[in-house]
């Protein structure tokens, strides 16, 4: 088993050096001269020839790219992302603290909204398939995949917040009630995947053969469906469960937008309008390696659900 | 005494667009302590037949004619009343070992919640009698084996436990179906070895096979069916000299070279 | 396969609504009851009347006129991205899984970078990269998508070469271009082009998303996502302009989407939800 965990978290420092060099070529390839646009953010307005000359000296932009690809790592390892060029007072990293927690609790929330909601309905959809109910949560998941996430923001700040006054519209100025909507609307996209995902895994399941002997011993039929059929179905689901985190973190980019919620979305969008580079690489290379990482932690959980990995190797004992 | 009685069995199949006749009246009684063999190609019936009279069917599925198991009658008994006639009363044997068992349990598990689904032991007395069953079923370290997860096991080993659990209950009937089919020879010898001793110490068994060869070796009687009816039935001397249906003769004049073979190399170590 | 498809009801019907969207997309200027840019502040939040069907936007412009002219953009770029999607897919995944050694070895590591990352960071790292201009938003949405085409297609190639056709094309002496040409990408191509339109739905929303944001299409440019974006600062007044093209997205998205799901049960007849 540990080799297992050793084996797996080996093989993704490549996948980790692959990703933070991608990020670093990637944004280097950007055709303006990162040196203009600091000064132009600076506002210094007539730019000239020494100026940015010795700018491109300060931020270290004249060094070869080997060198300097190792100088952003080295800092990057030390979440030293540099200093933002739109806002030069603060570095990139104390941008992304401060917006940061805003996002957890979003993506939270929401991850929590998503395994409370899609669990109980996939379950009942599958032990119900093709009941008025399966088939109501079947409409419901085919139109919710058909409507941008922004428009189902929209609609319910719309009708709970303009309309019935139930919740405030935007910002986080009224603590929890402001993070119901958003979480929501972002849980409301992966919601649709998750009964979907428990959904076909179960009835998938309920095809097998442990579940008919199962029946042939006379199990109860509820154990039969929870410690059987619903924990097989989750096993085979873990990884995709995980890997929802990242995805959460970054489905919030444009859920923030809608509400005006502080957290790294907005961060990032207005970042992308201001050219900010550093601020856009650093959160590039953070949601990145949070991927790898979720990757791997569910991947050896699985494993370690897994009596086949846990205990291998004695067959015929 | 007759302990089943399975009276003109109908069962068709409703799918989304068109119905099957699956078993078009299927008749025949079990006495207490015999070994009734079903014969048949796959796609016969034999499974199905087994299949309705157990309640596993499906709402695709209507079920007409009748069944009782002593006095209960099992195709309208309720599906509470059906569980506890399966596992403990009837109790199966299936084909593939290897893909019975939930991969994430632990064998003593498996066979603990089968007795706690019909009896009220304490975890001490289902201990015990998983012990006294591996022992019975004659596999090396008991306690061991309940700790193994199925995949540590061969499907002989799963096999054994499987009749072990089936036995466990002292159950009226036990059906095996196809046993011997997906393990290897070998396994396959041994675990008729099993069943030929089980028929002598008096448990009744049906035994579902397309197997001429093997039926031969174990049944009191034999019923062989073809597209959901029951072409012949007799002792398999009876049928060997007198198959009335094309299908049988066609059976039997394939078997009888391996029969022979087969019959001869068994026959000395019985 | 294709006999199937016309066979298969919802499959026409589905085909025959988003012809008809098309169609009215391709003759917006004839079938759009108004000038989608006419500014009027006299019809600013008009309720539907006859004129204006579905009322003005907060400059008096006809929202239903700006819908049925949205539908050049948003589909045009939304086809546009998949049919980039699906070249650079094809190109790298046929050569992939047919050459296989070195190059395979390179271009999958490529592939397995580029889906580390959740696709919707990527797409705004490349517009960031590029800078905010429709062009860019196609370019980002391939570059987001192509890798997990070129997955799926090298998968197929692998399964396809080991088919007795190809074996024999080889052991007749056919060259290796040849095969590729001839044999591979036809059968491949038919089974990818299917695939392609299950995910118009995806680059639909992709799109709309980023000219919501501002990233896309840019203002007086009627498209879905730009209409939405206006419609965000003045739907407490006039909600009917964040109504229609949310709704009309997700039908169309919808549409697609039911497209894909019948395509999929013809290419491979196992239930699917």
């Amino acid at each position: 088993m540990n080799k297992y965990i050793l084996k797996r978290t080996i093989a993704i420092i490549p996948l980790l050096f692959a990703i933070s060099i991608f990020t670093f070529v990637f944004i280097n390839l950007i055709p303006v001269d990162p040196a203009e646009v600091v000064l132009r953010l600076w506002n210094i307005p007539v730019a000239s020839e020494e100026l940015i000359a010795q700018t491109r000296e300060d931020l270290g932009l004249n060094d070869p790219y080997v060198v300097r690809y190792f100088n952003w790592l080295a800092d990057a390892l030390r979440f030293d992302f540099g200093v933002s060029y739109a806002t030069p007072q603060l570095t990139v990293a104390q941008k992304l603290a401060a917006a940061f927690p805003n996002t957890l609790q979003l993506a939270s929330l929401s991850f929590v909204l998503v395994i409370v909601i899609s669990l109980p309905i996939g379950f009942l959809c599958a032990v119900y398939k093709d009941s008025w109910f399966d088939k109501l949560m079947r409409a419901f998941i085919f139109l919710t995949t058909a409507m941008p996430s922004y428009w189902i923001g929209l609609v319910l700040m719309w009708v709970i917040s303009v309309k019935l006054g139930w919740l405030p519209t935007s910002g986080n100025f009224n603590g929890f009630k402001s993070l119901i909507l958003p979480s929501i609307t972002v849980a409301s996209s992966y919601i649709s995947i998750f009964i979907r995902l428990i959904r076909n895994n179960m009835i998938e399941n309920m095809t097998q053969d442990y579940v008919h002997y199962a029946n042939v011993r006379g199990l109860k039929q509820m154990n039969i469906l929870v410690k059987h059929i619903l924990k097989n179905s989750l096993h085979t689901c873990v990884v995709a469960i995980g890997m929802s985190i990242p995805q959460l973190i970054s489905g919030t980019i444009v859920v923030e937008n809608v509400f005006a919620w502080p957290g790294l979305g907005t961060l990032c969008i207005s970042s992308v309008f201001a050219r900010d580079m550093p601020v856009i690489q650093a959160y590039v290379l953070l949601v990145g390696v949070l991927f790898v990482v979720f990757n791997l932690i569910f991947d050896i959980l699985q494993g370690v659900m897994d009596p086949k990995l846990r205990v291998g190797g004695e067959k015929n004992a | 005494m007759s302990i089943l009685t399975v009276k003109d069995l109908q069962v068709t199949f409703k799918g989304r667009k068109k119905t099957t006749e699956i078993l078009k009246g299927v008749s025949f009684e079990l006495q207490k302590g015999e070994c009734l063999c079903i014969v048949g190609e796959s796609g016969s019936g034999k499974t199905m037949t087994m299949k309705s009279i157990m309640g596993l069917l499906d709402t695709n599925f209507t079920i007409k004619g009748e069944a009782f198991l002593d006095d209960i009658n099992l195709l309208t008994a309720s599906k509470e009343e059906m569980r506890q006639v399966r596992g403990k009363k009837m109790t199966m044997i299936l084909q593939n070992p290897m893909v019975c068992f939930d991969k994430l349990y632990r064998i003593g598990y498996q066979m603990a919640e089968t007795f706690e689904a019909h009896t009220n032991w304490s975890k001490e007395e289902i201990y015990q009698k998983s012990i006294e069953m591996l022992k019975r079923m004659q596999l090396p370290e008991p306690d061991e084996v309940l700790k193994k997860y199925p995949h540590q096991l061969s499907g002989g080993m799963l096999q054994r436990i499987m009749i072990g659990i089936a036995l466990a209950l002292n159950p009226d009937i036990l059906i095996a179906d196809e046993p011997t089919t997906a393990i290897d020879s070998v396994t396959q010898y041994e675990i008729m070895k099993e069943f030929i001793s089980l028929k002598e110490a008096g448990v009744t068994i049906i035994f579902i096979t397309h197997d001429l060869g093997v039926a031969s070796m174990i049944s009191d009687r034999l019923i062989v069916m073809n597209k959901g009816l029951i072409v012949d039935s007799g002792t398999f001397e009876h049928i060997k000299e007198n198959a009335n249906d094309e299908y049988t003769k066609q059976l039997v004049a394939q078997k009888k070279a391996v029969v022979a073979a087969f019959k001869k190399s068994l026959g000395g170590r019985n | 396969m294709l006999r199937r498809l016309f066979h298969h009801k919802g499959a026409m019907i589905t085909i025959c609504i988003l012809t008809i969207i098309v169609l009215m997309g391709v003759f917006a200027p004839i079938v759009a009851p108004n000038d989608p840019l006419e500014v009027d502040m006299m019809n600013r939040f008009a309720s539907p009347n006859a004129e204006f069907p579905l009322g003005g936007d907060q400059l008096g412009r006809c929202i239903l006129s700006r819908l049925i002219w949205g539908i050049r953009p948003t589909l045009g770029l939304a086809a546009l991205t998949m049919i980039g999607t699906m070249g650079i897919g094809l190109a790298v995944g046929l050569a992939s899984g047919y050459f296989r050694g070195w190059i395979d070895e390179i271009l999958m590591r490529l592939v397995d970078v580029l889906l580390s990352f959740p696709s919707q960071i990527m797409v705004f790292a490349v517009v960031a990269l590029l800078g905010i201009n429709v062009a860019n938003v196609v370019i980002a949405n391939v570059c987001i998508k192509w890798a997990w085409y070129a997955r799926m297609i090298r998968t197929n190639v692998i399964k396809y070469r080991s088919e007795n056709f190809v074996n024999f094309s080889n052991v007749v002496g056919n060259s290796n271009r040849f095969i590729l040409l001839k044999h591979l990408l036809p059968s491949i191509a038919a089974e990818s082009a299917m695939l392609a339109s299950l995910d118009m739905g995806w680059a639909i929303i992709n799109i709309s998303t980023l000219s919501f944001l501002g990233m896309g299409v840019s203002a007086p440019t009627p498209e879905w996502g730009a209409m939405l974006n206006d419609a965000k600062q003045v739907f407490i007044l006039n909600p009917m302009q964040m109504l229609a093209p949310g709704i009309t997205i997700m039908v169309v998205v919808a549409l697609f989407n039911m497209l894909g799901d019948v395509l999929r049960d013809a290419l491979d007849p196992k239930e699917v939800m």
